[in-house]
């Protein structure tokens, strides 16, 4: 890795670090007042466990050696192995992919907010972690999905997928919440939390790169445009069926657009950003109703924009992969001249991920729920999470 | 003495504020507070999911007079509080025995 490049993975990774506290007010300002605090230290827990887990064994099972086709080893155990020898590229990298290993989980904290024990949670997430994300990570990066051919720039199979449809498992295991869905209890909570993931989402796609060249700029521009398209699609959509544009609307569509773009950043060029962008807006923005249809209580909605957008998003590739833009050696989408071949593997990957995912949240779920329990006390929803589980009140007079 | 109670529209506290100063009434007290009544409530919508809100925000008035100014402080109320729209308010008027400021412990009216 040369210096720019070095640099630009750095300040990559401290942005990804700062999506976090960033998922933590967007979900935060949709869930009720009495829980929100419950709802940030869930997400602020991912960034206190997974840091100490990537260290000690996470990068090494999934990612050393590299080329390994189902899971890593233990060589880099406690990274042992690691010296600051050299340019400091492998360290950058070890930052860098942990910091994406501790947002992923805390994407499943929508779907459980307000009735989910947090001592059920602190053991989900090393045991998620590990379980789930570390393989599904290793197949699609260096491991068999991604030697078949099957392209994921940022993570929308490996963590938006992976993570959507373990916060299905994780939600029906849960159950519905006691008491009715509540609007929204601080919508300025969650433009802001928009606006710091989109600011972070720069380092997640383009620092994606791992270099500063023009693979990475062009990923840069992908997630200004996917983001705002998407935006504009879900505030669109909106006001032809509701009569109406709302800030909600606004901000679940920019998130789903930067989902929907994350896996394509830097495969896309020209126009695709705002065709993946608009699609994946439109179709999230119905997606998020089949909650109230299917019965499944996805308390904020990961399912029908992290889990949805995330699979828009992959699938598209194989209609918009563009290796001549960046002289690249990945399979060109039909757009561009290619087979099926593509789209075959993006849905193959993705079907992986799926079937892996939610089978194994939902045993994990099954087995906390039989040992530690993983359902709040009646009352403790009832009255709120934030009093109940950590002795605090998000508002005082 | 009577201790005079007016559940208001919020936006309409400065103007009935400043109408109460004019009238001389010496203080009042401000609460934020919720309910229901004729004007029920009202729907919003969130991702395409509606919630009915049917506890309205508003803002309560309370302030003790002396007898003799009653009706003129009511009167100040309805007239600057009103809009002549569903959901306005209310007033009324309680029979309070006794009062005292903390300060001096002085008594009756001259504590108001």
């Amino acid at each position: 890795m040369d210096s720019a490049g070095l640099v630009w993975v750095l300040v990559s990774s401290a942005l990804v670090l700062f999506m976090t506290p960033g998922l933590a007010f967007f979900y935060g300002g949709m869930d009720r007042r009495r829980n929100v605090l419950n709802m940030l230290l869930m997400n602020f827990y991912c960034i206190l466990a997974v840091p100490v887990l990537w260290m000690v064994l996470g990068y090494s099972l999934a990612q050393v050696p590299f080329d390994s086709d189902f899971i890593g080893s233990f060589d880099s155990f406690l990274l042992s192995d690691i010296t600051a020898a050299g340019d400091g590229g492998t360290l950058a990298t070890i930052a860098f992919l942990g910091m994406f290993a501790a947002i992923t989980p805390a994407l499943i904290s929508g779907a459980v907010a307000g009735r989910m024990k947090f001592s059920a949670w602190a053991i989900f997430v090393p045991l998620w972690l590990f379980i789930v994300y570390v393989p599904v990570f290793k197949w699609v990066y260096g491991g068999w999905l991604g030697q078949r051919g099957s392209l994921d720039f940022a993570g929308g199979t490996a963590i938006h997928v992976n993570a959507g449809i373990a916060a299905l498992a994780a939600a029906l295991v849960l159950g519905k919440r006691r008491v009715d869905p509540a609007p929204p209890h601080s919508m300025p909570l969650v433009m802001i939390g928009t606006g710091i993931l989109w600011f972070g989402w720069f380092g997640f796609n383009a620092g994606s790169a791992l270099a500063a060249n023009g693979q990475a700029a062009q990923a840069f521009m992908n997630t200004f445009l996917a983001g705002a398209a998407a935006g504009l699609a879900w505030i669109l959509v909106e006001w032809v069926r509701d009569g109406r544009p709302s800030n909600l609307g606004a901000a679940s569509g920019i998130v789903a657009g930067l989902v929907a773009i994350t896996p394509a950043a830097g495969y896309v060029s020209g126009g695709a950003p705002l065709a993946i962008g608009a699609i994946a807006g439109a179709v999230c923005c119905y997606a998020v109703r089949l909650k109230t249809k299917l019965g499944y209580d996805d308390a904020l909605d990961v399912v029908g924009v992290h889990f949805v957008g995330g699979l828009v998003g992959s699938l598209l590739i194989g209609f918009f992969a563009n290796p001549s833009f960046f002289e690249g050696s990945f399979s060109e989408g039909i757009f561009y001249g290619g087979s099926a071949d593509l789209l075959i593997e993006q849905a193959l990957a993705n079907g992986v991920a799926i079937v892996w995912s939610f089978i194994l949240t939902w045993v994990i779920m099954k087995v906390l729920a039989a040992t530690v329990g993983v359902r709040a006390e009646e009352q403790a929803e009832l009255t709120g999470l934030d009093l109940a589980l950590h002795s605090e009140t998000a508002y005082h007079d | 003495m009577k201790l005079i109670t007016a559940i208001i529209k919020p936006f309409k506290l400065d103007e009935v504020k400043d109408a109460l100063k004019a009238a001389n009434v010496t203080g009042i007290t401000v609460t934020e507070a919720r309910g229901f009544g004729r004007q029920g409530g009202h729907v919003e919508t969130y991702r395409g999911a509606e919630y009915k809100v049917d506890l309205i925000p508003k803002v309560r008035l309370e302030m003790v007079v002396d007898d003799a100014v009653v009706d003129r402080v009511v009167e100040v109320i309805v007239k600057s509080a009103g809009t002549g729209k569903i959901g306005d308010g209310k007033v009324w008027i309680t029979e309070v025995s006794r009062v005292v400021r903390i300060r001096t412990a002085e008594e009756g009216r001259d504590a108001i």
